[in-house]
């Protein structure tokens, strides 16, 4: 027998397993298909204080080993999550959920997790700083380590839960930016969010996606992950889900011994619907094939 | 919605660039004619969503065309060739709501779905007129598959080369009918929209992430909130649709 258990900020999850925001949807889609009970948790469809449509489609482009998508945070707004999403969600999954936070500006990213604070079925939060910031020049809270912390103090003023920062690969050094969210109170950080991509069409000659830009994910960017949740772990005390082209339960290791108390399955969830169930079924025995009885051995072993 | 495997025993060219591709699998999850597969293929990273053409118990016919990449690789697939497949996705047309008469517009690759939807149609005792669009003779197929199923066929080339010259919307002038089921490109949709005097259902096509509703790379806008093309859709009816 082998320990798969891991404790992520004070909640015990069954295991490391946790698909990403935004390739989950609220769960429902995919409890459709198996019980996603057997998950650690997952990560829900990133939630702003607005109902918004996001961007004009196309929205997806294909690419070697991955992904683009310019998806824009297309969701319902906080109200509907928690009259209509969350309910449903209780329904198929008994376990605590991550909830995912968007915003653009302060005020939005406070307006919104004070509203879920309260819910009781929200076990963190994690909050995306990727986005721009209005009222700041149009610039990602997440580019620098000032904003960043300015939007980590924040939403810890108005919350209990435990806030995971989710921070932007886009930048010149994330070790500073997930130092600064530390300082700032942040319980734990999450890398990484999509590399900036982009695609042409020959035949057209003009951008595959409508928004030009959008966010490459899939193997493609895992080495990358690696070695940012590598490197952030070197300077900060607290936990990190690692996250980034996560395909399998070797993945899953390797992204622990680079640091990772859990971790996110992202673009897999959309290209094998099963990904996700799959990765925890087959945990245990690539464990006991690499000679690990226990997970929270691991985390952060290759430095 | 499954994931099953789908061995190839058929596939083959039908016209300039169209390929129609016969498999063997399990297809008890097809509920509606107009739903979609979604094809895991070798190197490419997502899969290839197409309309599901017709089938019976233990085979599914699908007819593709080849755009890019992705369908160039499917159209070099030699039988005995096991793909993995998501099926049955999308909504798919609602026969209940057609009358006696139905008009049926399929427009280049938009013609597949039209040939089941066709088929149960003629099994609830209607009796469908059925528009088939294309550019040029070359382009051509199925037209003798419809006339075999009993259904009253047209077919328009844009150049003239082959049955009446001219578009779709041509050859809807002269035809009663009490109802419409289309699928095509958008601009014959609006072409359509504009001379339809019946309702309808729209079958659209979209750049697709996940194929089965969790990632919203395909959502639109409609009269009754946004809806997602793989799931919601792909046929919206003619009320909801905000062009």
């Amino acid at each position: 027998m082998v320990n798969t258990k891991v404790n992520l900020s004070g909640i015990t999850i069954d295991n490391p397993i946790i698909p990403a925001s935004g390739t989950f949807g609220f769960g429902y889609e995919f409890a459709e298909l198996y019980d996603i009970n057997c998950l650690g948790t997952f990560s829900f469809k990133g939630t702003t204080k607005d109902p918004r449509f996001g961007n004009p489609t196309p929205r997806i482009a294909e690419c070697p080993m991955g992904m683009i998508n310019s998806v824009g945070l297309q969701n319902p707004g906080v109200e509907a999550v928690k009259n209509i999403e969350l309910p449903k969600l209780r329904e198929v999954f008994n376990k605590p959920v991550m909830a995912n936070v968007s915003g653009f500006s302060i005020d939005e990213y406070t307006y919104t997790c004070e509203a879920l604070d309260s819910e009781p079925q929200i076990g963190w939060f994690e909050v995306n700083v990727s986005c721009p910031n209005v009222h700041g020049g149009g610039m990602s809270f997440g580019t620098s380590p000032e904003s960043a912390a300015e939007v980590t103090k924040a939403v810890k003023k108005v919350t209990t839960k435990p806030v995971f920062i989710k921070l932007s690969p886009n930048v010149t050094d994330i070790v500073s930016i997930a130092k600064a969210c530390e300082d700032a109170g942040a319980d734990g950080i999450s890398l990484i969010n999509t590399l900036l991509g982009m695609r042409i069409d020959l035949k057209t000659k003009k951008c595959v996606i409508a928004n030009k830009m959008g966010g490459f994910s899939g193997p493609a960017i895992f080495p990358v992950a690696v070695r940012m949740v590598y490197q952030v772990y070197e300077a900060v005390k607290i936990p990190i889900i690692g996250m980034g082209g996560v395909s399998s339960a070797e993945d899953v290791i390797e992204m622990m011994l680079a640091g990772a108390t859990a971790v996110e399955i992202g673009a897999a969830n959309l290209v094998d619907p099963f990904a996700s169930r799959d990765i925890v079924n087959n945990l245990p025995a690539v464990m006991q094939k690499y000679g690990i009885k226990d997970l929270n051995d691991i985390i952060g072993g290759a430095h | 919605m499954k994931q099953e495997l789908f061995t190839i025993t058929k596939n083959e060219k039908i016209a300039r660039d169209i390929y129609l591709m016969v498999l063997s699998g399990d297809t008890s999850d097809i509920v509606h004619p107009g739903q979609f597969v979604n094809i895991k293929l070798e190197d490419q990273y997502l899969r290839r969503p197409i309309s599901i053409c017709d089938y019976d118990d233990k085979t599914l016919t699908l007819i593709y065309k080849v755009v890019g990449v992705g369908t160039e690789k499917m159209s070099s697939y030699k039988p005995g060739k096991v793909l993995d497949i998501l099926i049955a996705l999308g909504n798919g047309f609602d026969t209940e709501k057609s009358g006696f008469s139905p008009l049926l517009i399929g427009g280049g690759v938009g013609v597949p779905p039209m040939y089941n939807l066709c088929k149960k149609l003629i099994s609830e005792s209607k009796q469908p007129t059925v528009i088939l669009g294309f550019n040029s003779r070359e382009d051509v197929f199925f037209e003798e598959e419809f006339k075999k199923l009993g259904a009253n066929v047209l077919v328009t080339t844009a150049d003239g080369s082959y049955g009446i010259r001219g578009f779709v919307t041509d050859a809807m002038k002269d035809i009663n009918y009490d109802y419409f089921f289309t699928c095509g490109p958008e601009p014959m949709f609006k072409a359509i929209e504009k001379v339809a005097k019946t309702s309808g259902q729209y079958s659209f096509e979209e750049r697709m992430g996940c194929g089965f509703g969790a990632c919203m790379g395909c959502s639109c806008k409609t009269k009754y909130g946004n809806k997602r093309i793989c799931k919601d859709g792909p046929v919206l009816l003619r009320e909801e649709i905000i062009w």
